[in-house]
């Protein structure tokens, strides 16, 4: 059963990769939903079954695969924008720099006093490597919904170390968590709009008028 | 109790969403901060049994903040009701329902005894806030709450994996993973000594990134000059107050293991915003702005004062309480100034005193006490964690915290002192309907006058809270 984690830990370092390479907003969202499916289903699959974990992988899902994009998905459609143009930072660059970040992640990740049962364990790299990901995109990208799905990228890597403790994390802050995240995109997604509206633009960059 | 608590706000947020009228609708907002007002002194005068397997309770830190918190909520809403008046152009639904959800999510942070709702409680409290900054529906302030949004959200997410980490750290240790306070005190010191620094240093990121620690402080002005000023006050007076509980609590932890990294960390933060605070204070033209950058210094005095630990504590807490209040007080006569003069700009905004003197006087009495002068409770406090400091030996910091008051002083007086004083009959200002009214003017006033009682007496019931606060974080009983 192990390694059918270890293989969706992997595919979490490739969708890394794909969303640091893509210029296209809709599928940068599509990559940030399957990381979050593939993540909501590793703790149903490492753990025997259990009420708390199936909850946590439903929520997960339906959160992060369905909801979130779909408000995302509308957003684009309603702004008529689906391209970072001209980001900070190329795209080659950026991935370069992903795959540095994601070598560096491996080796701090050995360099961490981790408890003995999870060491060799593909999770703590992954989760650096997606952390890094995400920050990364935050700093690169100028269009306020690549920001978002930088922002969940990042969220993922949290999530990911949380993996580590799925049995001790008391369900009802896990789903808090969620909720809260959801929450907290659709405000996001209103604030685009709103600056789609206001600027007839989602460039970050725009927003100058408050500089010191 | 403490469910009522809670559930009062809630249940007010939800009238307010119901009424469809936009003049009776603030009503609900000093009706249920009154409310909360009072079962929150029942329970800070007589807290219950801890409940919910020990999840809930509320302890001489919670009682400070909380107090702090319904005290000016309270006098906020009664604010709001006059302040909304002027705002009739547009619906305060939203604004409305999300003060009294934000109430609710506060008071939860204060009684949370398990870090993970504390985080919980916090992360509402930043959501709530982000539609009530861009009350006013213009290109700045959705800029401000667009940085707002995405720091803050980072900065919380953040604090969550420091919670992680704290976790681990019991995993490592071999201990019962928990999140509960109480286990994690007593286990403290066979704590991974690693993950434990690892859980502080993101934890102090992410709720320093809420109260607005430098360097992390980037969303502060934007936010606070952009929002309406009963919203300012409260992110200065409230969240910041349960960002530093959730502060407080990892420091509990790390107080009661072997480590010190925490102290020096807290210190450095602290030194950092006082002199980010001292150096953009200069030449602010936007007097609003001015207000947020002083609340940098604030947190960051608080910071130093928690860094240094011990004798300093006691101070440290009442001045929490002080800023709150002072705060309040700044903000809300601000809001104001800025409704009278329809602008926050320092070059048009000229002899406040003469045109509007109860809030021109009033911001001159606060802009007094949040540098530090007597003979208000700011000084008391600053000068308690001032000297402790100096008794502790450690004579440089304490000069360098003076010398930074000392120019913040002179940077915040050429800013404001010409905006108050001057002629205020100039022709090319119209007139923008707003007086001085009773609603708006008593709130801050009473807040100022408990300030200034503060200054001069500490009721015997809050030197124990206080007392007692200090003791949690380590000082000697």
């Amino acid at each position: 059963m192990n390694t059918f984690a270890d293989q969706l830990l992997v595919l979490v370092f490739l969708l890394n990769f794909m969303v640091l390479g893509t210029s296209r907003i809709n599928i940068a969202i599509r990559v940030v939903a399957v990381q979050g499916v593939a993540l909501g289903l590793i703790p149903s699959i490492l753990h025997d079954f259990s009420w708390h974990l199936f909850l946590i992988s439903a929520g997960m899902i339906a959160a992060k695969g369905v909801i979130i994009p779909t408000l995302l998905t509308k957003a684009v459609r309603s702004i008529g924008i689906n391209r970072e143009e001209e980001p900070y930072l190329g795209y080659v660059p950026t991935m370069l720099i992903g795959a540095v970040a994601t070598a560096l992640a491996f080796i701090f990740a050995e360099q961490l006093p981790l408890a003995p049962q999870h060491k060799e364990l593909l999770f703590v790299p992954a989760a650096i490597a997606t952390l890094l990901t995400g920050c990364l995109l935050l700093i690169t990208r100028k269009k306020a919904i690549s920001q978002v799905t930088g922002y969940l990228i990042l969220e993922n890597g949290i999530f990911i170390f949380g993996l580590l403790l799925a049995d001790s994390m008391p369900v009802m802050v896990e789903a808090g968590a969620l909720l809260d995240l959801l929450v907290g995109i659709f405000v996001m997604g209103i604030i685009i709009n709103q600056i789609s509206q206001e600027f007839s633009s989602i460039d970050t960059s725009r927003l100058t008028s408050l500089k010191e | 109790m403490i469910t009522l608590l809670i559930i009062i706000p809630l249940l007010g947020s939800l009238a307010a969403w119901t009424i469809p009228d936009n003049r009776q609708r603030p009503l609900v907002l000093p009706l249920a901060s009154g409310l909360h007002l009072i079962i929150a002194t029942m329970l800070i005068a007589k807290p219950p049994p801890p409940s919910l397997n020990g999840w809930i309770f509320l302890d001489p830190l919670g009682k400070l903040v909380l107090l702090g918190i319904t005290i000016l909520f309270f006098f906020c809403a009664i604010y709001s009701v006059g302040y909304l008046a002027y705002r009739q152009e547009r619906s305060n639904r939203t604004l409305c329902m999300g003060l009294l959800l934000c109430l609710s999510a506060m008071s939860l942070a204060t009684v949370s005894q398990h870090l993970g709702l504390l985080w919980l409680a916090i992360e509402t409290t930043t959501l709530t806030m982000a539609p009530l900054i861009y009350f006013n529906r213009n290109a700045r302030s959705i800029e401000a709450t667009w940085k707002y949004m995405m720091i803050c959200s980072i900065g919380i997410a953040m604090a969550l994996l420091g919670i992680y980490f704290l976790a681990y750290a019991t995993v490592v240790s071999n201990i019962k993973p928990t999140l509960l306070l109480a286990p994690l005190l007593a286990g403290a010191k066979s704590l991974s000594p690693a993950w434990l620094n690892g859980a502080f240093i993101f934890l102090l990121v992410g709720f320093g990134t809420k109260i607005g620690l430098a360097p992390l402080h980037t969303w502060k002005p934007d936010a606070y000059g952009e929002a309406p000023g009963l919203v300012g006050a409260l992110l200065a007076g409230g969240l910041v107050n349960c960002g530093f509980l959730g502060i407080c609590r990892i420091y509990q932890v790390c107080a009661a293991s072997s480590s010190h990294f925490y102290l020096e960390a807290l210190t450095a933060l602290g030194f950092l915003s006082m002199i980010t605070a001292a150096i953009f204070v200069l030449k602010q033209a936007d007097f609003k702005r001015v207000l947020a950058y002083s609340s940098v210094e604030h947190v960051g005095f608080l910071a130093i004062g928690l860094g240094m630990g011990k004798g300093a504590l006691y101070g440290t807490l009442f001045h929490l309480l002080n800023n709150s209040f002072i705060k309040g007080v700044l903000f809300l006569t601000a809001a104001n100034i800025h409704r009278s003069y329809k602008s926050k700009r320092v070059e048009r905004v000229r002899g406040v005193i003469e045109r509007l003197p109860w809030s021109g006087w009033l911001f001159m009495a606060a802009f007094f006490a949040v540098t530090g002068s007597p003979p208000f409770s700011s000084f008391i406090s600053e000068f308690m964690v001032i000297s402790s400091i100096f008794d502790s030996g450690n004579a440089a910091a304490g000069i360098a915290i003076a010398v930074f008051f000392g120019i913040i002083f002179i940077g915040m007086t050429t800013t404001i002192l010409p905006v108050l004083s001057g002629r205020g009959d100039s022709k090319d200002l119209d007139d923008s309907g707003y007086r001085d009214k009773a609603l708006t003017i008593a709130p801050p006033l009473m807040l100022m006058l408990i300030t200034l009682i503060l200054g001069i007496w500490i009721p015997a019931p809050l030197q124990t809270i206080l007392s007692e606060a200090a003791v949690m974080l380590g000082a000697k009983p």
